[in-house]
């Protein structure tokens, strides 16, 4: 089970009808990846999970795993293996035959084909519970079973819908810990779709963020959080303020830009032309009270909420052209001088937190 | 511990299901007492001694009527519906559950015969194998008849079956290397047996009490209700009594036996 396979997949579309629900998307998965494809519902990452496990016919472009082009390929000779949504446990078989149904259907005698399945409930200590039906198993007994179910085809890549959302919290965080202890030791590439970013932080090596069919950023989980590439992924990824304006010139190095019915703010970046929309995006614990460093890196609003989280102070602001500005300052911060709901506060950051955010090309 | 005041609408409604009850166990019941008269009891109350007498009776050769004969044909027959209706409805909701031209026209003609008048199917039925010139019979005509109540009925059954059947347990079967037949024979079929086995039910019963469709088609031979009917306005001893209790209790005990059989089924599915 150490074969790992890299996924290329190659300017793939998906349409159904007249809608049009992955367009022309190209990624490449590296081997032994473990890769979130992370978006809001209807951004296509399910199409796209599904259109790897051939589950969803493609209708232009190709997906190759490894150096095998699986594009027309029926899903069981992909090389892939699929975790559905609800698990799809058969509720008429109990946990050996549900894990070794893949042996059955290739014609593996009763035997061999038991033996092997009772190895892989066994890998996912499980074995105690082999003659149970899945309705008698907790969700994360079942996900276990699942996830044996699936790996006993000695896949290449196992491709994981929303695998960990039928759980209650608490144990969705520890799932998510086995998951990863899982992909680590069997080194083989994880594709694991969800629409919690704090999931995919926690799990990926490789997060790729998708909206409207299409993918705003592919790249390692502090890149996409510390260098969002644009506004979407900035706000879907939470902790930023993003903030519009239009350009109005260049000073220092920096991209000068006034806010719409406010203030003008600067950010570090290339020379855009004046009028040009742009959006920058700022960290909301990156933010402090105080008087700006230079010009354009702060402005003054008024509190409009305080909300108290035991080591941080969350303060939401409204400024001129800013409408929900949020700020986190740590406790001792905030109780060395606080601030009340009405103040009017000035709030800076340094140059290198106001991140200008990229436009996807359309 | 205090009891809430009960509703004046908690007794309206008990006095109407105690009615109902009255009305569907009361005349059973006066028929299963009756069953038991006397040698030389008649049809009405009072019980004049109690006997089997009518029970032995009912295995003799009578004068009018041939109860065992039609029993067997009924029996024949609701295992023909029974059949057709389990595999015609599993295929069409298998079938219905792809969106195809026409389907919803073809849902509704198919239904249609729900709403037609039973008598008329039957009359109608009647008419043309009159006019084609076929001899009408109970294994022909009446099982045509038979087959446009319980057709319906078990299509719709397997509609509601398959609505909640999710496809993803078709998935899972295919990703795990399953072919389109083994993916059926082992995870659709399994999955939807007791539904399959309610629908073999429901049309085996629905055959074996069916008169209004029988009446008009099935030729010479008669059918147990219709044996029944003709029995009551030619036969004036408590034979016919120990007929209904007879009938009666062949009707519980295929329901019962049914009954186990799922049960069988799901114990074996839950059992540890």
């Amino acid at each position: 089970m150490s074969k790992a396979a890299e996924i290329d997949i190659v300017s793939v579309s998906k349409v159904y009808g007249t809608t049009t629900a992955v367009e022309d998307i190209s990624l490449k998965i590296p081997a032994g990846t473990y890769c979130c494809l992370l978006g809001p519902s209807g951004c296509g990452k399910t199409s796209t999970l599904r259109m790897i496990a051939g589950h969803e016919s493609i209708s232009s472009g190709d997906v190759r795993l490894g150096n095998t082009v699986v594009t027309d390929l029926p899903p069981a000779k992909r090389g892939t293996a699929m975790m559905f949504q609800s698990y799809a446990l058969f509720p008429h078989l109990d946990l050996i035959d549900n894990v070794a149904f893949s042996l059955k259907m290739k014609g593996v005698d009763k035997e061999q084909r038991r033996a092997k399945a009772l190895d892989m409930l066994k890998l996912m200590q499980m074995e105690a519970y082999a003659t149970r039906r899945p309705a008698q198993l907790s969700g994360g007994q079942q996900q276990r079973v699942a996830l044996a179910r699936a790996l006993i085809t000695d896949p290449e890549a196992l491709l994981l819908d929303e695998p960990l959302s039928a759980l209650d919290p608490f144990l969705k965080v520890r799932m998510r810990v086995e998951l990863k202890k899982l992909q680590t030791s069997l080194g083989i590439t994880f594709v694991h779709v969800t629409h919690s970013q704090e999931e995919a932080m926690a799990l990926a090596d490789l997060i790729v963020v998708m909206n409207d069919g299409r993918i705003e950023q592919a790249a390692p989980p502090r890149d996409v959080f510390e260098r969002p590439a644009t506004a979407f992924v900035a706000r879907f990824m939470g902790d930023h303020n993003v903030i519009s304006g239009r350009v109005t010139g260049a000073r220092d190095g920096m991209v000068v830009f006034d806010v719409i019915g406010g203030g003008s703010l600067a950010a570090r970046g290339h020379g855009r032309e004046p009028g040009a929309p742009i959006d920058i995006a700022i960290r909301t614990d990156h933010v402090r009270i105080g008087d700006a460093p230079a010009l354009g890196l702060g402005f003054t609003g008024i509190v409009s909420n305080i909300e108290y989280r035991g080591a941080t102070v969350k303060l939401s602001v409204t400024g001129a052209g800013i409408d929900d500005f949020t700020v986190i300052i740590n406790d001792s911060d905030f109780f060395a001088r606080p601030v009340a709901i009405g103040d009017a506060v000035p709030l800076a950051w340094d140059s290198q937190d106001a991140i200008v955010l990229g436009h996807l090309h359309s | 511990m205090s009891h809430e005041k009960r509703t004046l609408e908690f007794y309206a409604l008990a006095v109407f299901f105690a009615l109902f009850v009255l009305f569907l166990y009361g005349p059973l019941s006066a028929i299963l007492i009756l069953s038991f008269q006397g040698e030389t009891g008649g049809l009405t109350f009072p019980l004049n001694g109690v006997s089997l007498h009518w029970f032995a009776n009912l295995f003799e050769r009578q004068a009018v009527g041939d109860f065992g004969g039609s029993f067997k044909r009924s029996l024949v027959l609701g295992l023909m519906v029974m059949i057709v209706t389990v595999v015609v409805s599993l295929l069409a909701g298998l079938a219905f559950r792809q969106k195809f031209r026409g389907a919803t026209a073809l849902f509704y003609l198919s239904v249609a015969s729900l709403v037609v008048p039973s008598i008329i199917i039957s009359l109608g039925i009647g008419v043309v194998f009159q006019q084609v010139g076929l001899r009408p019979a109970w294994y022909t005509s009446a099982f045509g008849a038979h087959l446009t109540w319980t057709l319906p009925f078990g299509v719709l059954i397997m509609f509601a079956v398959f609505n909640r059947f999710s496809p993803a347990y078709e998935e899972a079967a295919r990703d795990l290397g399953a072919s389109s037949w083994q993916t059926f024979a082992h995870v659709v079929l399994p999955m939807i047996a007791p539904s399959l086995i309610g629908v073999g039910l429901f049309g085996f019963t629905l055959s074996y009490d069916e008169f209004a469709r029988t009446l008009m088609t099935s030729g010479t031979f008669n059918t147990l209700p219709l044996e029944i009917y003709g029995m009551t306005t030619n036969v004036t001893t408590p034979v016919l009594y120990a007929l209904g209790t007879v009938t009666t209790v062949f009707s519980f005990l295929v329901i019962l036996a049914t009954l186990g059989a799922i049960l069988y089924v799901g114990r074996r599915r839950t059992r540890a």
